[in-house]
């Protein structure tokens, strides 16, 4: 075991918990501030992975493919997502949270199927563009170019997401609406939009994670079970709504997953369920704050 | 939700032949002439119905009843049947011990996991639940050389004298009722009614003394034990086990049952396992695409009937009578 081995491991690892953060971050947004525990999220970053093989391999041959779908495959998704609450989770706002569950649920099974209808069954696959395949070597060992861009695109997501969240009016709702729903309705805000932007945000966030995910792993049916519970982890972990906790929670599992595949490489899918059992154990209310 | 089950109980004798006690009792006889003259695909059909029920009414004990929001209540179920595998198979010990040692196993997973969980509410439950839940499921599937992995354990030997499928069939059918008037109960005794005041008040339930970690606990113990006692007529049943028994959708599936049933209902959970038993075996046959009828029927569901359709019943029948609450849960 030398340590250019565990170096790459541990970027592979934080690569890999950049990717987590981008689907929970979407995840913990909508949590926070519509307060519903949303099941179809995995869906959503499902289909952003099948939508980004779809426009990478019909809308442009070559290099272009893969940057256009990840442009176009979160807008869709974002879109659907909007059609999503505007068509059927507004009117179970005031239900208990296993109704609105239970509802977010019912879309898994749709989606799951609806995805078969329109790709098939079979594992589809997307290839890299040319400047981010291959891998240049550090210390002896080689690490792909890809991963290093995912270790760009997550801090910059996370930007972004604070960006938009303190520093601009609907952000500021956002966090009001979070923390404090009914002072925001005395005070007059239309939450209503707030809500459907927040949640097409977070669909955007979802299919963003899928379109990054889709040129490395084999895009399939079943990947939606995967992530969510995965996701669900991750923000419950960082404190219910709190991104900067769900950042934290994800490069916590990234790593631990990539190290567990060096030193146990049996037990890896095991290793994210026993940090997160033994973290929630040590602080059941997450690492960072919770919102509400 | 109303004050479930807290209404005075109506004199002895109207009770006893209340409608729906000389329904489910019609069909209990039903259920015992029946098997002559059905084929094995129908009996199976209702040996499955039957394990399955008793899964989706021992969830309801903690999650219609106790409130809490156990999301993963199949490890349980699949903790049971798994102990029942293991030890017919690796071991030599008598059959009986299996099916005694199953439900024990389950429960004290459940006091396991319960324990961390009962710390927590509502939606923080519910997560916890899950995450330890699928740490289960992951040690099972990863675990191959005592679970035997993603291949599962097949051709679990059980004895001859349970081998036919109409021994299946009553035995299923004797556990179901029993296992059911246990929980019924339960659920009317004076620990049933102080579970559901922690579900309706907790605060209130708090300051008259009411200890409500621990009758949340100890509810949550209960429904891991009948769910073991599901996952032993699973054994019966199937002969085999799977890791799939313990994923996170086997649950999402038993909270639909008792959604569809109704909650609130004492005989609700069992009615949706029925129908969503019947309608994955029909339905599953006929066309591909299950889910997706399964996922638009949960939808129409939520939307428009989330007492689920004994609830909605009962709703109608006894509902503007009695006023308020009614006798929501008489239809035991």
């Amino acid at each position: 075991m030398n340590s250019a081995a565990l170096a790459s491991q541990l970027l592979i690892g934080l690569s890999r918990g950049m990717l987590y953060f981008v689907v929970a971050a979407g995840l913990t947004l909508v949590f926070g501030v519509l307060r519903v525990i949303n099941f179809a999220h995995g869906s959503l970053y499902m289909l952003g992975a099948f939508f980004s093989f779809t426009f990478a391999t019909v809308l442009a041959q070559g290099q272009a493919g893969f940057w256009l779908a990840l442009l176009l495959a979160p807008l869709a998704v974002a879109l659907i997502s909007l059609l999503i609450e505007r068509g059927l989770l507004r009117f179970i706002y005031q239900r208990e949270h296993l109704m609105q569950m239970l509802l977010t649920y019912s879309l898994v099974l749709i989606f799951g199927d609806l995805v078969k209808l329109i790709w098939g069954s079979q594992y589809q696959s997307l290839s890299l563009p040319g400047i981010l395949s291959g891998s240049f070597t550090l210390g002896g060992v080689a690490i792909p170019w890809y991963n290093l861009f995912l270790l760009v695109m997550g801090p910059l997501v996370a930007l972004g997401l604070w960006l938009f969240l303190d520093r601009t009016r609907l952000g500021k709702i956002c966090r009001a609406t979070a923390t404090d729903r009914e002072m925001v309705d005395i005070l007059g805000v239309n939450s209503t939009w707030v809500f459907a932007a927040v949640f097409a945000l977070g669909g955007w966030l979802a299919g963003l994670g899928g379109a990054l995910m889709a040129p490395v792993v084999n895009i399939s049916l079943g990947m939606d079970a995967n992530i969510i519970i995965y996701a669900f982890l991750i923000v419950v972990v960082g404190g219910l709504g709190n991104i900067w906790g769900a950042l934290i929670s994800s490069l916590i599992i990234g790593v631990g997953e990539a190290m567990g595949a060096l030193f146990m490489p049996d037990w890896a899918i095991v290793l994210p369920y026993v940090i997160t059992g033994i973290l929630l154990i040590l602080r059941p209310s997450g690492l960072l704050k919770s919102v509400w | 939700m109303s004050t479930l089950g807290l209404q005075k109980s109506k004199p002895g004798a109207e009770r006893m032949f209340s409608a729906s006690r000389v329904i489910l009792l019609v069909l209990l006889i039903i259920a015992i002439v029946l098997p002559p003259f059905l084929s094995p695909y129908y009996l199976y059909l209702l040996t499955t119905i039957m394990m399955t029920a008793l899964l989706a009414a021992s969830l309801n004990f903690v999650l219609g009843y106790g409130g809490l929001l156990q999301l993963h209540h199949a490890v349980f179920f699949g903790v049971g049947a798994y102990t029942v595998a293991l030890v017919l198979t690796k071991t030599s010990w008598p059959f009986w011990t299996a099916v005694i040692a199953a439900p024990i196993v389950a429960g004290f997973f459940a006091l396991l996991i319960g324990w961390f969980c009962v710390r927590l509410r509502g939606l923080y439950f519910g997560m916890l639940t899950l995450a330890l839940g699928q740490l289960v499921w992951a040690v099972v599937y990863k675990w191959r050389s005592l679970t035997g992995g993603d291949d599962g354990i097949h051709a679990i030997p059980v004895p001859d004298y349970l081998a036919s499928p109409t021994s299946v069939y009553y035995v299923n059918l004797a556990v179901l009722v029993i296992s059911l008037i246990i929980l019924y109960v339960i659920v009317k005794s004076p620990f049933g009614l102080t579970l559901v005041a922690t579900r309706d008040n907790p605060v209130r339930s708090q300051s008259v003394g009411v200890n409500i970690r621990r009758h949340q606990l100890a509810a949550f113990v209960l429904a891991g034990f009948f769910a073991g006692v599901s996952g032993v007529l699973f054994v019966l049943i199937e002969q085999s086990v799977s890791p799939s028994l313990l994923y996170w959708s086997k649950s999402a599936e038993i909270l639909i049952m008792c959604l569809l049933g109704g909650m609130a209902v004492f005989m609700g959970p069992t009615l949706g396992a029925a129908v969503l038993v019947i309608l994955s075996m029909v339905v599953g046959t006929y066309i591909d695409y299950w889910l997706l009828v399964l996922g638009l029927v949960l939808l129409l569901l939520v939307l428009f009937l989330p007492q689920g359709v004994l609830g909605f019943l009962q709703e109608k029948l006894s509902g503007r009578k009695t006023g308020e609450g009614g006798e929501r849960d008489a239809a035991s």
